[in-house]
């Protein structure tokens, strides 16, 4: 955008032309700088004597205090410990499949955490198993694309935001360029190359197209606060880039993009299940929801408890990701308050 | 604002041969040899495939491929398909068929999602309130799979209200229900935009004016809260429009629809090059004069931008 450099206030000019032979200049800014200081170390909030809290100290007593945030905190506790140890909840084996009996066999509700709690699928499996260890596929991926994209679009961002000029235009049309293509669309032209595929194919797939959000978010947030006077301040002391960026910068700037990250996190479970729902995502051995319910749509009529089960812990965990999201943001951002 | 124009339209420039040089890259240079998939498990002659192959312009380097490819399309030649059959051909017969559906999902996000994220964000903490951020979260939650599945099954084969698949798509109340489906999740997006920024510009100091005068309270809402507050709703229905395009593959499979969604998902699965990389082409240009068109709109609604 054009008009950036019309926003910088003009008081912030003084401070950047300082030179460090300018002593008498430096004086003053320390000076008041040292004024500033004192008085909020004299003046202690007279209600509650408590130390300055940070961002991150404010969000936590917030969040503690929000059901939706204990909620799906504990929510995704549980399945992770069921994506990592499955077979602590149940003894069925996910994949013994039984065709001798009649194999769509209706949920018997009484058998708790038995092999036909949830009923048997197409192939006489037990459906309680299934949506058991289908967790880890999903979580895996969730974590693993969030995980990659918020380093790969962080630092992009960061970068872009930070340097501005060329290597900022350089960046942001690359960005623009991964943008133009949708998500679900790219990811089944790449994954289609795979001959076989497995978690990690699918994690490289939407990591890959994915970045992209995250690292404007990023490069939004890094101009924001490269502006402020600390920063200024920090680049007058004669700190290196590195230090500019990762202690100064990265510390205030990150607050939008790890909410971003959260909400976008159950997107990405959504992203892994539908390509394995079209059958250019995950295959068998592993075990996915996604594949679940697209078989079971075949017998939806006989049996929609097969396709229920699966359905209903895939949507679970996107609400806990996404209710954990929202949770953050409302914690990390007052103005919505 | 002519200045603004301009930039906005060059920086689109490499922007759309990039995207469409990365989309070749990703059919073209990626293993999988179309050729060999049309003879399918019988021995291919290797005269046959020479011939194949030079005449779809696959025995060039992939660069020479790609300036190939976009001279054609500046000349509005998509190929032909290892089907024989022109792309431009098989997008003329599906494009009007999504494009219809996205303008009725579109026409649902409009009508449902804007009055919902109105009354949710004017009566704030209501129940109404509560209700909307409760269902638009299950929305949200739930993939459009398994939603337009719970649909299906309700509406059509339980209750009988309407067919199960499409039949006939220039009929418009066959697209009701994929429409409604394929709408969700950009429906609860826009409710919670909208109550998001109706909540923000209720505190603006111009409200407040507003009310001090004693303006009518229809005027207060109309004319100082709504389009103050429906920027950013209408930059996201806006890019949203292209989006509902590409994103119609879940919905068109599962109700039978023969629109671009369906064609593309059958391409990519049979390896078929020039139509994928000819539908998604479009795509991101749709794409991209949609973004323009909204950044234009942006500054036409928002002087503050113009005049910057």
């Amino acid at each position: 955008m054009p008009e950036r450099n019309e926003d910088i206030p003009d008081h912030n000019d003084p401070l950047r032309n300082i030179q460090p032979t300018d002593s008498d200049h430096l004086d003053y800014v320390g000076q008041q700088g040292l004024a500033v200081e004192q008085e909020t170390l004299i003046e202690p909030d007279p209600v509650k004597r408590e130390q300055a809290r940070s961002l991150w100290g404010d969000a936590w007593r917030d969040l503690r205090k929000r059901p939706t945030f204990i909620i799906s905190a504990l929510l995704i506790l549980l399945l992770i410990v069921i994506a990592i140890w499955p077979g602590l909840f149940t003894n069925a084996d996910p994949r013994a499949a039984n065709l001798t009996q009649d194999y769509l066999r209706k949920p018997d509700y009484t058998d708790f955490f038995g092999a036909g709690w949830f009923g048997y699928d197409g192939q006489g499996r037990s459906i309680y198993a299934r949506v058991l260890y289908g967790a880890r596929a999903s979580i895996t991926v969730g974590i693993c694309v969030t995980l990659a994209v918020t380093v790969l679009g962080g630092l992009a961002g960061m970068v872009s935001g930070y340097f501005g000029g060329w290597t900022d235009s350089v960046i942001s049309r690359i960005i623009d360029i991964f943008f133009g293509i949708p998500l679900l669309l790219g990811a089944l032209v790449l994954l289609n190359a795979f001959s076989v595929r497995t978690v990690w194919s699918v994690v490289i797939a939407l990591a890959f197209l994915g970045w992209t959000q995250l690292a404007r978010v990023m490069r939004g947030s890094v101009i924001t606060v490269k502006q402020s006077d600390y920063v200024v301040a920090g680049r007058a002391l004669g700190a290196g880039t590195g230090r500019l960026m990762f202690r100064h910068i990265l510390p205030n700037a990150v607050a939008p993009v790890i909410v971003v990250a959260t909400i976008a996190l159950g997107g990405y479970i959504t992203a892994e299940a539908t390509l394995s729902f079209l059958g250019i995502g995950l295959q068998d051995p592993t075990i996915s929801w996604g594949v679940d319910i697209s078989s079971a749509q075949k017998v939806i009529r006989q049996a929609p408890f097969a396709l229920f089960f699966p359905a209903a812990a895939l949507s679970v965990t996107v609400l806990a990701f996404i209710m954990l999201g929202d949770a953050v943001r409302d914690a990390l951002d007052p103005k919505l308050r | 604002m002519g200045h603004y124009v301009l930039r906005r339209v060059l920086q689109m420039i490499p922007v759309f041969f990039g995207a469409t040089l990365l989309i070749f890259l990703m059919v073209y240079s990626l293993p999988g040899d179309p050729i060999a998939a049309m003879f399918g498990d019988k021995a291919a002659d290797p005269a046959q495939v020479a011939s194949l192959r030079h005449k779809y312009y696959l025995d060039q380097p992939l660069w020479k491929q790609y300036l190939h490819y976009m001279n054609n399309i500046f000349h509005l030649d998509f190929g032909t398909s290892f089907t024989g059959r022109p792309v431009s051909e098989i997008m003329a017969d599906a494009f009007p068929v999504t494009i219809r559906l996205a303008l009725v999902a579109f026409f649902f996000e409009i009508f449902i999602g804007l009055p919902l994220g109105l009354i949710a964000g004017l009566y704030r903490g209501s129940i109404a309130d509560t209700l909307v951020l409760v269902l638009t979260l299950i929305v949200i939650s739930i993939p459009v799979f398994v939603l337009g599945y719970i649909a299906q099954t309700i509406f059509a084969i339980n209750l009988g209200w309407v067919t199960a698949t499409v039949q006939d798509s220039k009929d418009i109340t066959q697209l009701i229900l994929p429409g409604l489906v394929l709408a969700s999740l950009s429906l609860a997006y826009v409710a919670r935009l909208t109550r998001t920024s109706i909540g923000e510009n209720l505190r603006a100091d111009y409200m407040r004016t507003a009310v001090a005068k004693g303006l009518p309270r229809h005027t207060i809402i109309g004319r100082h809260l709504l389009r103050n507050s429906l920027i950013p709703v209408v930059t996201f229905l806006g890019t949203d429009l292209g989006a509902l395009m590409g994103g119609a593959i879940v919905t068109e499979g599962i109700f039978n629809i023969a629109g671009v969604g369906n064609v593309l998902y059958k391409a990519i699965n049979q390896k078929e090059g020039p139509t994928v990389v000819g539908i998604v082409t479009v795509l991101v240009l749709v794409y991209l004069v949609a973004s323009l068109v909204v950044d234009l709109l942006y500054a036409v609604l928002d002087p503050r931008i113009r005049y910057a």
